[in-house]
């Protein structure tokens, strides 16, 4: 998964399709990359992200609790408009800031 | 209103037929010349009651799904998923936001809000112990 690392944030770059199907190792890397206690925020680039159903919200989630126990954030950025739709209806954007 | 296309699929209860669904769905509602948008609730909802009848229907160890669907002249896709697995005891609850049986799997318990967000209708027929009807329906140009 290509990410980048800038200070305590680091940024993740979600491509393809997000569904239950792919949900269980996009969550396992994602774990990996945040497991580092220097990493306080994630950001996700979903620009290519093409697809996303509520298992992604399972995703998004969980990766919200794991870092907010140490203080930290999660936000994304430029999601496509359907994605968009799935985090403004699921309300995920009450936690989860749009850069 | 007189019927201009009709499908049935019967695929195994497997994750990677997710995909599958919402490719032959998309597939087969192109003569409506659905918008984007359009295409992505259709698909979106079909993942959600595929996923439902992959872990909860089947419980994660295997059957078959049946996909149908049909589309109308005035521009309706209706479809059925169709699992012949446990069954849902209290729909009602099962279709609250945010409800989930299984929440240590980081299920988010939004897939019939999904489904009802992005379909005109959506109606849920279940038996306990037979399995599980999701009959959705769609006017694309609306």
């Amino acid at each position: 998964m290509k990410h980048t690392i800038k200070g305590d944030t680091i940024t993740v770059y979600l491509s393809g399709e997000l569904d239950h199907h792919s949900a269980e190792s996009v969550r396992q890397e994602l774990e990996g990359l945040i497991s580092s206690p220097r990493v306080k925020n994630l950001v996700l680039d979903l620009s290519r992200l093409s697809f996303m159903d509520s298992s992604g919200i399972g995703v998004v989630l969980g990766r919200y609790k794991t870092l907010a126990k140490r203080g930290g954030t999660v936000a994304v950025r430029e999601p496509t408009a359907h994605v968009n739709r799935i985090f403004s209806m699921s309300g995920l954007y009450q936690i989860v800031e749009k850069l | 209103m007189s019927k201009i296309n009709e499908m049935r699929i019967d695929f195994m209860a497997l994750p990677e037929n997710e995909a599958f669904a919402r490719v032959a769905v998309g597939a087969f509602m192109l003569p409506l010349n659905p918008t984007l948008e359009e295409m992505e609730d259709v698909k979106t909802a079909v993942s959600e009651a595929v996923t439902n009848a992959i872990i909860h229907g089947y419980e994660n160890k295997g059957g078959m799904i049946r996909l149908s669907a049909e589309l109308d002249e005035g521009g309706v896709i209706k479809m059925e998923i169709i699992d012949c697995g446990v069954g849902i005891e209290d729909v009602e609850r099962a279709r609250e936001p945010l409800y989930t049986s299984l929440p240590e799997m980081e299920r988010s318990g939004m897939g019939f809000t999904v489904m009802e967000s992005f379909m005109d209708s959506v109606t849920v027929l279940s038996r306990p112990g037979h399995g599980t009807t999701v009959r959705m329906e769609k006017k694309l140009g609306a």
